[in-house]
């Protein structure tokens, strides 16, 4: 009994610690303005960290999407410039991507979808609303932007994922080529992805409307996102305007590979639960 | 070619201060006149040179990307630079404001029905008030550079209003506040033009 009661007091504690406790200092000129967000639906210990911890790295989305939580950035405002401005980096997390979390939250509520990962509502948008469509994907993908990008990012990946992409592109460059046209082509709002194929394990391209992702099943080719680029305007129209493709030439300078890389070797332990 | 890049039917900072001078100038500049010159060269050489705008948008479908893309940005952006005006603002009257109370029972109905067609939305993309086959009008959204004349289009008809909600329409002065950005332009609408455009319509 006391045992229990201890453990109660235990989470109620680690609850109420910031979640990610590296960005509070970097991220000084941010307001707090959302109550802190408990989740509504935890069963065991494991899931409690898990949520605590949330990065939004491979595993992390394997939880019920009522438990998931707004992740904090992982740097300050300002850490990408000058690729990306100050403004836009905080109104883009702040605002837009804040948005859509809080209206996946909302139209998840009160269905049976709360107890559902995201990769199991990807695998199915077809079955579910506009809203969880939209918003559930304007939340995953830009958690994986944010996670993507890093003040000390940019240079070319190594090791592993430099074997994959060649084996798979023929070259960095041919790869970075191809992205690039992919993220440059794509008609109003959208996303560019690199992708496993989870058939050849190989890698691939593809571009997605609006907040759609490989991994939804509306998708022609389906695939475990590596690493994303928003294409919609806010992304870069405050320092960019209409260049488009300076922006995405740009961003390769703050490409954090180390990520690429993680989740590349992480989709091999999960890929059987994504379904 | 028939096709000519119209020039802005006022200055870049006549708008102000509901549309910013520099949003106006890059839309026009840059934006609409991508648009212009992408078409011209995605129909030169093929027999779409010598259709209207209207016929090419009849038979979309199996016109190219770069047609439709292209070709409904041209239009698009010709007519929103056209319904907007330094002295608009206020209410229709006449015949458009007749026709609007019948549909939608009052001027302010009607604007709450556009206001969610161009708020929701999702993307880009733009909302239109248009006159269908049977002359009633109807409130509608579109993705992209589409347009209700598109044989794709859910709701077909004759746009004489339109509201491009695309980012770049706004992004600089409004941000993320897409509705202050459709509240401000009720301020500009040049309701003779769109009146204008609606008597076309029922000849
Ligand atoms: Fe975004
Ligand atoms: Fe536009």
């Amino acid at each position: 009994m006391k045992k229990q009661l201890f453990l109660v007091m235990f989470l109620v504690g680690l609850l109420s610690l910031p979640f990610c406790l590296t960005a509070q200092q970097a991220v000084k000129s941010k307001t707090k303005t959302d109550a802190k967000p408990v989740p509504a639906v935890l069963s065991t210990a494991s899931e409690v960290s898990a949520v605590a911890g949330f990065a939004g790295k491979g595993e992390d989305w394997l939880i019920p999407s009522a438990n998931l939580i707004f992740p904090d950035l992982p740097y300050a405002y300002d850490a990408l410039e000058p690729v990306i401005d100050r403004q836009t980096v905080e109104i883009h997390y702040d605002k837009h991507h804040r948005g859509y979390f809080n209206n996946f939250k909302k139209a998840i509520a009160g269905t049976d979808l709360e107890t559902k990962s995201v990769y199991s509502i990807f695998a199915d948008i077809d079955k579910v609303s506009t809203a969880v469509r939209n918003n559930a994907g304007g939340f995953y993908n830009h958690v994986l932007y944010w996670s993507n990008l890093s003040p000390d990012g940019g240079g070319k990946p190594t090791g592993e994922l430099l074997e994959v992409i060649t084996r798979s592109f023929g070259s960095y460059e041919t790869f970075v080529q191809k992205f690039n046209e992919a993220a440059k082509t794509r008609f109003g709002s959208g996303w560019a992805w690199l992708s496993v194929d989870p058939a050849s394990k190989e890698l691939f391209i593809s571009s997605t409307a609006n907040q759609d992702n490989p991994l939804m099943s509306t998708e022609e080719k389906q695939g475990f996102p590596l690493l994303g680029m928003d294409v919609w305007e806010h992304a870069y129209y405050l320092k960019y305007q209409n260049k488009r493709a300076d922006y995405v030439e740009s961003f390769w300078n703050k490409v954090n590979w180390q990520d690429v890389q993680s989740r590349y070797a992480e989709y091999f332990k999960i890929a059987a639960r994504i379904k | 070619m028939n096709f000519e890049f119209p020039a802005l039917p006022y200055a870049y900072d006549a708008l102000e201060p509901h549309i910013d001078r520099m949003t106006m100038e890059i839309h026009h500049t840059k934006h609409h006149r991508a648009y212009f010159d992408k078409f011209t060269a995605a129909i030169q050489g093929t027999d779409l040179e010598s259709k209207s705008l209207t016929d090419i948008f009849a038979e979309i479908s199996k016109a190219p990307a770069a047609v439709r893309n292209n070709g409904g940005g041209f239009y698009n952006h010709n007519l929103f630079w056209e319904i907007l005006s330094p002295s608009g603002g206020g209410e229709p009257i006449g015949k458009l404001a007749e026709a609007i109370n019948a549909e939608f029972g009052s001027f302010e109905a009607f604007k709450t029905k556009f206001n969610d067609a161009a708020a929701n939305r999702f993307g880009s993309g733009w909302a239109w008030l248009s006159v269908k086959a049977d002359k009633s009008l109807c409130v509608c959204s579109s993705a992209n550079q589409d347009n209700p004349l598109m044989d794709v289009h859910d709701c077909p008809g004759t746009p004489i209003l339109g509201l491009d909600v695309w980012e770049h329409a706004y992004y600089l002065k409004y941000q993320n506040r897409r509705p202050d950005y459709i509240g401000a332009f009720w301020n500009l609408v040049n309701w003779n033009k769109v009146s204008e455009n609606y008597e076309k319509t029922l000849k």
